[in-house]
């Protein structure tokens, strides 16, 4: 294996043997041996996602909080405003939206999910999962930006499945009946089977679902009561990976990074009114000029013409010249052909514009599409 | 009529001075679900080692490598239509192309199936 050729030891989560013994195929992954696949295999996996409900050990991600040690929500909110272009401010307890760290250039440094507890007395506390191959990074750059009278808390006791899929939120409902009404992006915190759970109506597939975090040592009894729902197969990384690219969504280190700001990420969304007109977030410069006169390059899907998947790194042109380059690419089932995603040159950009991408020296016709592949199907 | 296998897990199949080329049930299983296969033009004249065609999964694109040398004188025309029968029959109906050779000598470098059954066991 790689792991053993550079000499790296892979770090596992809670439920590596749990994949094992459901017959997983293991591959190293930001550093984690992770299953990139069960004996039903990555197309299976996927339209059974898309059709009943999948579950994800995605334990490898990053789990914190940021406690203000005055009690008061705003003290925590308004330290990592200073870190995300997001609104913070304004979320009530138990609300999540998605954002990212920015560097001073408003470059990514990675992209996060913020939620505010809603759970009785952690009200002031604010809760993060970060991307795995980052969290490192994340930690350090959180340790060092935070104030005074802010600390950070690392929940490396807790593990995260991810429950998605249209049958996701009736299965789990059968052992907690209040996360039927769960609205989209925000989250609760109950017992399942007599497991303490932190729920959130959220995911990564474009699917409704949940992210389920749970302690440590709970996490393989939760994983084999879900699975134990015929509702509910696991599914690997290969899938949730042609998931995530038909819902078009970005994936850390791939779709965007240190030289991609939001803006040009197509993520203005995540970006609310209040901090748009007063920044005060890094990059925020660049952002704010962005917004307004508009990006030099955007994120934008591409639907190549006929079978042939067109994969990261794949150059695009238009008008006789290079205008940018795929950053993810594959097979869409859902979609039922090949799906992509790049950045072009914004004068490119608009939706029907035809472009040629160059595949293994031969020009494949494409052209610029409005993303989601796959209609998504959250629970607003 | 004998089988060679290469250490890339594609397999020949002979008889007479013509070839069947596909990818092995270990390739197709390490492979995963195959969404697209592209093949050579017919007359191409092949170099043993150099590619023939290219077979992608939903994960990633890999080659297929001409087994020994000769020209292309048939390809699996239903594949670009129904790839999933590289996985389904890699033997059978998910051949690839058939190759007319231009060197016999050259099936020697290659392992009979017993060889080729070892060599597996040897890198699982």
């Amino acid at each position: 294996m790689a792991s053993a050729e550079t000499g790296e030891t892979l770090l596992e989560t809670p439920l590596a043997a749990w994949h094992v013994a459901q017959g997983a195929k293991m591959v190293p992954f930001a550093g984690y041996n992770m299953p990139v696949q069960y004996p039903l295999g990555i197309m299976g996996e996927h339209n059974w996602t898309r059709e009943s409900a999948g579950l994800f050990d995605v334990s490898h991600m990053g789990q914190c909080f940021l406690i203000p040690e005055d009690g008061r929500y705003e003290t925590a909110a308004a330290a990592l405003e200073k870190l995300v272009p997001a609104d913070v401010l304004s979320l009530k307890p138990g609300q999540q939206r998605y954002s990212q760290f920015l560097n001073v250039e408003g470059g990514i440094l990675d992209d996060l999910m913020i939620t505010r507890l809603g759970f009785s007395g952690h009200e002031h506390w604010i809760y993060l999962v970060v991307n795995a191959g980052c969290k490192v990074e994340d930690y350090r750059h959180l340790a060092a930006q935070l104030p005074k009278g802010v600390t950070l808390k690392i929940a490396d006791n807790l593990a995260l499945l991810a429950l998605q899929g249209p049958k996701a939120v009736e299965a789990i409902a059968a052992h907690a009946p209040n996360l039927a009404e769960l609205k989209f992006m925000t989250s609760t915190d109950l017992e399942i089977a007599g497991l303490w759970c932190h729920v959130s109506r959220t995911g990564y597939t474009g699917e409704d679902g949940v992210e389920i975090s749970v302690k440590s040592e709970d996490v393989e009894k939760l994983a084999n009561l879900l699975t134990g729902d015929p509702r509910i197969k696991p599914i690997g990384l290969g899938a949730r990976d042609s998931l995530r690219l038909e819902a078009g969504l970005c994936l850390y280190g791939h779709d965007i990074d240190t030289t991609t700001s939001p803006v040009e990420a197509d993520l203005r969304w995540s970006i609310q009114k209040r901090r748009r007109e007063e920044g005060g977030f890094p990059g925020a410069e660049r952002i704010q000029r962005e917004l307004k006169e508009g990006p030099s390059r955007l994120r934008v899907g591409i639907q190549p013409e006929g079978r042939q998947p067109a994969r990261e790194g794949t150059e695009i042109f238009a008008a006789g010249r290079k205008v940018g380059v795929i950053t993810s690419g594959g097979f869409g089932p859902t979609a039922q052909g090949p799906v992509a995603m790049g950045y072009v040159e914004t004068t490119f950009a608009k939706p029907e514009t035809p472009v040629t991408l160059l595949v293994r020296g031969k020009e494949l016709p494409a052209r610029v599409v409005t993303m989601p592949f796959a209609p998504h199907r959250y629970f607003r | 009529m004998t089988t060679r296998y290469t250490k890339d897990h594609e397999y020949i199949r002979v008889e007479g001075d013509v070839g069947t080329v596909g990818i092995t049930d270990y390739a197709q299983n390490a492979l995963g679900d195959v969404v697209f296969v592209e093949l050579p033009d017919l007359g191409k004249k092949l170099t043993k080692g150099g590619e023939a065609a290219v077979v992608e999964s939903v994960k990633a694109a890999s080659e297929v490598y001409a087994p020994v040398s000769g020209e292309v004188v048939a390809v699996n025309d239903k594949l670009p239509d129904s790839p999933g029968a590289v996985n389904e029959d890699p033997a059978g109906q998910g051949w690839f192309l058939k190759i007319k050779l231009a060197n016999k000598s050259e099936l020697e470098g290659l392992m009979s199936e017993a060889e080729y059954a070892d060599y597996l066991k040897s890198i699982s």
